[in-house]
């Protein structure tokens, strides 16, 4: 019904003459005639009334759970009300790449905020203003690490799927290897790691902490190994379990990233997120994207522009390390506007209930007959159990009493907790769990 | 303005979270962060202003004319994104069960109908997160497939001088050698340097067309066909699709694969650098190699399938869905009617901008334009020390966000005027007036506008010292 | 714009000065440095690589661009400028104290030019 063209029939008339045209037909005598569309095979426009209906139809037919114990790389966590305020503000909204500094101060100064909370949460010296998501920081981290001695990725089996998946996506591309360190007890097998280590076309290891069972992985003693070989380290870690887990910096990482959808973003399946990246300051260079520093304007006062371009495709081209141009600039004003409401004691808050509340469903779960924690190493938020008979038809039962439970995986099901589970929703969860399995 | 660390006092803060109604468990101490770290401290009341003065300080596309070449900087109606805030789709997790989310299969499978309709695709993929994103995973099909057939000595990319830079950088990463071949004079594909380009080697072609001068290339068919005679694919960069939307499709020009840009296209906004869209299209028989989570009818409903030959997978997930969202709301509003109208008022606009403006300023090149078009401002910095970037400070202080400077590379001084279909004959005459008077204050004071911008809320930065003495965070 | 006449000149915009013991130091001549505006960046190669007379070793950037430098000897890298990762403005200001390399066991030269012909070459240029 509307193509948002705000100009009357008379006005375009008036503009065809002064190009000196007859109809608008002729602006595309260029293009041959023997493929010019005759007509689109779609439906007619549509009034906003009916498109608000036709899309609220749409949303309709999803299911949104109130009660959710399901994580697996898209966490349920409590968004401030000023952090939906702050991220909805219109100039914010629709502006582009600041590359006119001078009219994107806001922007800027918001990309250096968040950078600088990206280095406090990591303890890491340098943070870009993001990346597409966890996985493709991943992947990014990995090219970092490439030179022309050490080409090969290692990656530990206990990573989430999705991530191990799109390593090997870009690795394939770049046509290096990608080779996976099996899972010794839920973690990563550390004598299997030393052994590959041993070949000295290795670049780097990718651990993710806590891993995608929810195990936390002995990070310190990973990395001293991995440095002793001569590869780099990448950590890929959970940002609300930093605020109260050992950081990348005290494990001697060389490059942090993860998930940022914790953040503040909506679970919104599965997108837009956010992919942080930070790193040790001697691989300030090599991290690819947008950076924002600090400098002063010609009437000395302080501002903030892009910088280190250099290193950035439209410079390099051919010769970039990588071809990403825009970050995710609008999820990372989420990420810390969601910081700065929360606050250092707010997140350590929301770790440790995240944790408390893992534990407590996990001795809730267990007394059950025939549920067992399926590893035996400290957890975070997630933790696998058994499941007595067939997954699926305790997740559908659960699911018909208005809760969406654990993650079913090949070695049982990945339960997660955040701070939003009350005491009285692990409670239900429990008794509709007891019911399930007593009906099985 | 002072950052929000400098705001931050001991002891503030919100309060968000009622106390742990569990027993508090801590990690053990040898999982335990002990370095410490510090975010800023402080009321709500003041998180509140401090982003209000940040935002003051950033000119969107609802602030003013936007004529960002190539990045079709076209309003984004609240529409779209009421739609995208509705809690059926932010509050789904990504990995619920398939009959609690048809929904969101609906909109995905639904937007990819219509935007093969569009392009003259035959599948898409909503994973990649932008543009580059995009061409990164398109020429992934195309290397899958290559190998598949055994054809591995194909390993070269063929990429006009006027691409943007992301083709080159994308083709690298897939793990091509890149061709550059160069632009004739008006502009378009030099077809002799294009024959002697292909061979045995050629993997494929990255193409936008209309090019990144604004010109569509009339010799499309003859371009594609040497490079399918060749036996190489053809990639469409679809950054510059808004000028030809329903009125032809890369699909009938001979594209083999595409990616398009929702973020420029579909109307769904910048968000300051993305979330973006960088949506994947292609023909039939490189269907087999898409990502991973296509969603097809099933027995029970829509559902994800693996494709039999799949890349594999370039991001978690389904891409930046609520993207996703706004883009088929758009579609459902502008419809078969609306998406031509679109593209021809797209071009309409910049023809207009273009006449009104080629006897002050020289044009890169000659004759009708497609959405946008190049000036190159080589003679006023010859004559007058006037450069493009002069040019475009002026503008801030006019309140114009200026075109896209120096690109594409084979103009000098280059500025490119995308105005976009959305911007009222009355927005480009004011437009033009204020370029005109800028031409005349570069006539008789030079000098003035080495001291542009003087109007906001920064002056001209130094660029230098940010590079050479990189300060990357607040360090109290 | 300076030319020291004791150095040699490659028509890339290298200078080289090459010692009595068969090594020799390698940088970017005044002509190259104020063509290429104020630098912010070199990315050097390592100790012990290996340079080929008229191929790329080193890059120098500016905040909107990137040049390639090239080797006009064949050799071995012996020693860095290390200062210039710190300080690449050494290049702007003092380009002939401002050497990238130093080159051992060199093995192959590229065609190099004295002063006054590296000077024509430039005014040709300009």
């Amino acid at each position: 019904m509307g193509s948002y063209v705000p100009s009357t029939a008379d006005e375009r008339k008036e503009m065809l003459n002064a190009i000196g045209l007859a109809s608008m037909e002729d602006l595309f005598s260029d293009v041959p005639s023997n493929v010019k569309l005759e007509d689109l095979d779609l439906p007619s426009g549509k009034s906003e009334l009916t498109v608000a209906s036709e899309m609220e139809e749409l949303a309709d037919k999803n299911v949104v759970f109130k009660s959710i114990f399901r994580g697996a790389g898209a966490y349920n966590h409590y968004i401030p009300a000023i952090v939906k305020s702050v991220t909805s503000k219109e100039e914010f909204v629709t502006a582009y790449t600041p590359y006119q500094a001078e009219v994107s101060q806001g922007i800027l100064q918001s990309i250096f905020e968040y950078q600088t909370m990206i280095c406090e949460l990591t303890g890491m010296d340098v943070s870009n203003a993001s990346v597409y998501d966890g996985a493709s920081a991943a992947a990014e981290a990995v090219a970092m690490c490439r030179d022309r001695k050490r080409t090969k990725a290692v990656i530990s089996a206990t990573t989430h799927p999705q991530v191990i998946e799109t390593v090997k996506t870009y690795c394939m591309g770049a046509g290096t290897e990608c080779i996976i360190v099996p899972a010794k007890d839920g973690k990563t097998d550390m004598d299997a790691l030393g052994t590959l280590l041993e070949d000295k076309s290795v670049a780097c290891f990718y651990v993710q902490q806590p891993n995608f069972y929810g195990q936390m992985e002995e990070c310190e003693e990973l990395g001293q190994l991995v440095h002793d070989n001569g590869a780099k380290f990448i950590m890929g870690c959970n940002p609300i379990a930093l605020a109260v887990m050992k950081t990348p910096k005290e494990c001697g990482a060389d490059i942090a990233v993860g998930e940022g959808q914790p953040l503040g973003m909506p679970m919104a399946f599965g997108g837009p997120y956010l992919g942080y990246m930070a790193a040790s300051k001697a691989l300030m260079r090599k991290l690819p994207g947008r950076i924002v520093g600090q400098t002063e304007d010609v009437h000395g006062q302080r501002a903030f522009v892009l910088t280190l371009q250099a290193r950035e495709q439209h410079i390099r081209r051919e010769k970039a390390s990588s071809n990403i141009c825009s970050n995710q600039a609008l999820c990372a004003l989420t990420a810390s506007a969601y910081m700065t409401a929360m606050g250092k004691t707010g997140m350590e808050d929301a770790a440790t209930q995240c944790h408390s509340k893992a534990c407590y469903l996990a001795g809730e779960l267990t007394k059950i007959e025939g549920i067992d924690l399926v590893y035996t190493g400290e957890y975070f938020h997630e933790f696998v159990t058994t499941c007595p008979g067939n997954p699926d038809q305790l997740l559908k039962a659960l699911e018909k009493e208005g809760i969406l439970g654990g993650y079913p995986i090949e070695q049982g099901i990945l339960w997660c907790t955040t701070e939003k589970n009350t005491k009285a929703q692990i409670d239900a969860l429990v008794e509709a769990v007891r019911r399930a399995v007593a009906c099985n | 303005m002072q950052l929000i660390f400098e705001k931050s006092r001991e002891g503030i803060g919100c309060s968000i979270l009622p106390p742990c109604d569990v027993d508090t468990v801590s990690l053990s101490d040898g999982q335990k962060r002990k370095e410490s770290w510090n975010l800023p401290q402080i009321a709500e009341v003041d998180i509140s202003r401090h982003y209000k003065e940040l935002v003051k300080r950033v000119h969107g596309v609802n602030d003013g004319f936007y004529p960002l070449g190539s990045c079709t900087m076209k309003y984004n109606p609240q529409i779209n994104e009421e739609a995208a805030r509705l809690s059926g789709f932010t509050g789904i997790h990504p990995l619920q069960p398939e009959n609690t989310v048809q929904g969101c299969l609906e909109v995905i499978k639904e937007l990819e109908t219509y935007l093969c309709e569009i392009t003259g695709m035959d599948g898409m993929t909503m994973q990649p997160a932008a543009g580059a994103h995009g061409e990164f995973t398109g020429l992934l099909l195309i290397k899958a497939y290559l190998m598949a057939k055994g054809e591995t000595n194909r390993t070269k990319i063929i990429v006009p001088d006027s691409a943007h830079g992301t083709n080159p950088a994308s083709a690298s990463m897939a793990g091509f050698d890149i061709v550059n071949v160069p632009s004739n004079e008006e502009g378009c594909v030099d077809l002799e340097a294009l024959k002697n380009a292909v061979g045995e080697d050629t993997a494929g072609l990255m193409l936008t067309n209309p090019n990144t001068v604004g010109i569509f290339d009339k010799n499309i068919l003859e371009i594609t066909t040497i490079i399918h005679e060749a036996g190489g694919l053809c990639y469409y960069d679809g950054a510059n699709l808004n000028a030809v939307m329903g009125i032809v499709r890369p699909g009938d020009m001979g594209f083999d694969v595409i990616h398009l840009n929702l973020h420029k296209t579909f109307s769904t906004p910048h968000g300051g650098g993305g979330p973006g869209a960088g949506t994947v299209g292609c023909k039939e028989f490189l269907k087999p190699f898409l990502p991973n989570d296509y969603v097809e009818e099933g027995e029970d409903g829509l559902t994800f399938v693996k494709p039999a030959n799949t890349i594999g997978r370039v991001k978690e997930f389904y891409g930046n869905f609520l993207v996703a969202v706004k883009a088929l709301a758009y579609i459902k509003t502008l419809g078969k009617e609306g998406i031509p109208e679109a593209s021809t008022n797209a071009v309409l606009n910049a023809n207009y901008m273009r006449v009104c403006l080629k006897d002050t300023y020289d044009m890169a090149y000659e004759g009708i334009c497609m959405h946008e078009f190049v000036m190159t401002l080589e003679k006023l910095h010859h004559d007058k020390d006037v450069s493009a970037l002069d040019v475009a400070k002026m503008l801030l202080d006019n309140g114009i966000h200026p075109p896209t400077m120096y690109f594409p590379l084979i103009v000098h001084e280059a500025l490119m005027i995308e105005p976009t279909e959305t911007e009222s004959k009355a927005t480009l005459d004011h437009a033009v007036e204020v370029f005109k008077n800028i031409y005349q204050t570069a006539m008789e004071d030079p000098e003035s506008l080495h001291q542009c911008p003087k109007t906001t809320p920064v002056g001209r930065l130094d660029e230098v010292k940010a590079a050479r003495k990189p300060i990357l965070k607040y360090e109290a | 714009m300076n030319t020291p006449k004791e150095l040699l000149y490659a028509k890339s915009h290298e200078w080289v000065r090459m010692e009595e013991d068969g090594s020799a130091y390698i940088g970017l001549t005044d002509y190259a440095q104020d063509a290429l505006g104020d630098l912010v960046f070199v990315n050097l190669p390592e100790v012990d690589d290996e340079v080929t007379a008229g191929e790329v070793f080193a890059d120098v950037e500016s905040v909107k661009a990137v040049s390639d430098v090239y080797s006009p000897v064949t050799g071995k890298v012996a020693e860095i400028n290390e200062e210039l990762l710190d300080a690449p403005e050494k290049i702007n200001e003092d380009p002939y104290g401002a050497w990238f390399v130093k080159v051992t066991d060199i093995t192959d030269k590229e065609e190099l030019l004295s002063a006054e012909d590296y000077e024509k070459v430039c005014e040709e240029e300009a």
